[in-house]
């Protein structure tokens, strides 16, 4: 049984570590590390067989974050479960740090492909559960896209390749917070609906509440019993989610927050409000 | 698993020894002898099985072949994940598809990951023939060169092609190996062994040293003979390894010529001309004259009347030495 307290705890941690690193750093991805920092809990401190003390066991879990600017969520999660010292986050984009602004395989444990050029992690989580399957090892690939990012066409090369060869092993989340740089996903170029252009290529699709706790957990334990198709699990959730000077605002995307900004930020989460 | 309706029977090995055989013929083949000795070997192709002779692996391991449909970009990212799985991906397409439009998963996905993907394309330079510019690759090796971490090379015949898949399977890392659509013919003797970042030198000529690979080889051998008859010491060397290249024997080469002519079945700009051109120019200056297709598209037209079009020819070796030794 999910702990629903525990994970929305972590939540929160996670939220208070991306805006510091965040800050501390001085540039970066805010709004969308923030919005997907409820899934991400949800998958490493509940759903994910990971080990952080053998990043490369066999049988693990895998984890592709596909937005890879949403980087400090991801380096958030690996140093609160143990991959690496926390007092690294305080690197982030420095020069030699493994902490790249896009995450870096090779620098960093636990980092399973190098991403940050969108509409790229699909077609490698798709590989990753052909490999698993092809082993029989009964491991589950989980990719995290923005929705922005199903922009890109090979976004839909890969959804139907997914389906093609039925990776029931594969699940893929959308942080769907509906804004990217220039603004609005529907006003850049529409996406939607998304819900029916994935069922249409063959997957099942869960639609959630990305900032519930329950929902996420449910969708995540619901997609491991279908067989035979990929499952999206399309997660509506708030850019900039926690910190209400950052939410539903498309200028945080990609900048970092000011030294008075944390600290309304923190104060704000640590008084409840998520 | 991955379906492919080629009607090619596969042919044993012994079949195409000695003979011209094209190196795309020779990759199928070897492919399949690894696939009996490696359970980690998988194949990607996109559309193209027949062409690039995957399918020959893919009728005896259908379960570790995948084709991806018409979708490049999908399919390097995919052979990236299996790579970061422990298999041995070879995907497989035309060059231009391959490194053109997957040029980006090839660099951010595949090489800035590090996965251990080998990319074999065929159909590369202009002796793809009637179907024109379109899929005449004259850039790949540039586009390939210029990424970190990445291998690049280009196989003068089918015996170097077969020890190359060869050692792709032993060698960790990224790789491109281009191959091509037509028949070449052998050059390299039975004692040739082929090693990553290693040139072989057929013999060293005191006035001018031929730099070719891929199918310029043979016409540069047939150069060097017409002009040694002619007194003009001319030597020949395979660098079918462009990049790691051999920068050893470059720079031997070079302090034992006056002219260096380099000879690709690729553009100009950026291939083993360019590589050749940036080391000696470096290291110890001496002429270099660069023959390739000089910066611009490719054309319809058979194999055989596209390379004279081109100068791709011994005999446009020959004149351009003579010309640049007046």
């Amino acid at each position: 049984m999910a702990d629903i307290a525990f994970l929305n705890e972590m939540a929160k941690t996670l939220r208070i570590e991306i805006l510091k690193m965040l800050t501390k750093a001085g540039s970066g991805h805010t709004g969308g590390s923030l919005s997907a920092a409820d899934i991400v809990a949800a998958l490493y401190f509940y759903k994910m067989k990971h080990d952080p003390k053998n990043p490369k066991w066999e049988e693990r879990d895998r984890f592709i974050l596909s937005k890879g600017h949403a980087a400090p969520v991801l380096y958030t999660v690996l140093s609160l479960t143990g991959y690496f010292d926390k007092s690294l986050l305080n690197t982030l984009r420095q020069l030699n740090s493994p902490l790249q602004g896009h995450p870096c395989c090779k620098s960093l444990p636990g980092i399973e492909v190098s991403t940050g050029s969108l509409g790229q992690g699909l077609s490698v989580a798709n590989g990753m559960a052909l490999g698993l399957k092809l082993d029989g090892i009964p491991s589950r690939v989980y990719c995290l896209l923005g929705d922005g990012e199903i922009q890109e066409g090979q976004v839909w090369e890969a959804a139907m390749t997914a389906s093609h060869y039925k990776l029931d092993n594969l699940c893929a989340i959308i942080d769907n917070n509906d804004l990217q740089i220039d603004g609005y996903c529907s006003e850049v170029m529409n996406i939607y609906p998304i819900d029916e252009k994935f069922r249409a290529f063959g997957w099942n699709v869960f639609k959630i509440d990305g900032h519930k706790m329950e929902e996420i957990i449910y969708a995540l334990d619901e997609a491991e019993k279908i067989k035979g198709k990929p499952t999206l699990i399309l997660a509506k959730t708030i850019k900039g989610k926690g910190v209400s000077i950052f939410e539903g605002k498309a200028k945080y995307h990609g900048i970092a927050p000011t030294e008075e900004e944390l600290e309304i930020a923190i104060k704000e989460l640590k008084n409840g409000k998520n | 698993m991955g379906k492919t309706e080629c009607g090619c029977a596969p042919n044993s090995l012994s079949e195409f020894v000695g003979k011209d055989i094209a190196t795309r013929d020779a990759y199928g083949m070897a492919l399949v002898e690894l696939g009996k000795k490696y359970p980690n070997i998988v194949v990607l192709d996109a559309d193209l099985s027949c062409s690039t002779k995957t399918a020959l692996f893919a009728k005896n391991f259908p379960e570790r072949f995948f084709n991806m449909g018409i979708s490049e970009q999908d399919m390097m990212g995919t052979a990236a994940g299996l790579a970061l799985t422990g298999k041995i991906p070879f995907a497989s397409t035309f060059a231009i598809f391959a490194t053109g439009r997957a040029w980006e998963q090839v660099r951010q996905t595949i090489c800035y990951s590090n996965a251990n993907v080998k990319i074999v394309a065929t159909h590369g330079g202009i002796t793809v023939g009637e179907d024109g510019a379109t899929h005449q690759a004259l850039e790949d090796v540039a586009l390939m060169r210029v990424i970190p971490t990445m291998t690049v090379i280009v196989p003068a015949d089918a015996y170097e092609t077969v020890q190359c898949i060869n050692t792709a399977v032993d060698y960790y890392g990224p790789m491109y190996i281009r191959l091509g659509r037509s028949k070449v013919p052998s050059v390299l003797p039975a004692e040739y062994k082929f090693h990553i970042g290693k040139a072989y030198i057929f013999n060293l000529g005191k006035d001018v040293n031929i730099i070719a690979n891929g199918i310029m080889v043979a016409e540069a051998l047939k150069a060097a003979e017409v002009l040694n008859k002619e007194g003009i010491s001319t030597g020949v060397a395979n660098f079918s390894s462009v990049k790691p290249l051999d920068e050893e024997a470059l720079l031997h080469i070079a302090k034992n010529s006056k002219l260096i002519v380099t000879t690709e079945e690729h553009s100009v700009i950026g291939g083993l001309g360019s590589a050749v051109a940036e080391f000696v120019s470096e290291n110890h200056p001496v002429k270099v004259k660069r023959i390739g297709v000089n910066d611009t598209f490719g054309c319809s037209g058979t194999w055989k009347e596209l390379i004279k079009f081109y100068g791709l020819t011994a005999e446009n070796i020959i004149n351009t030495v003579k010309n640049s030794l007046k």
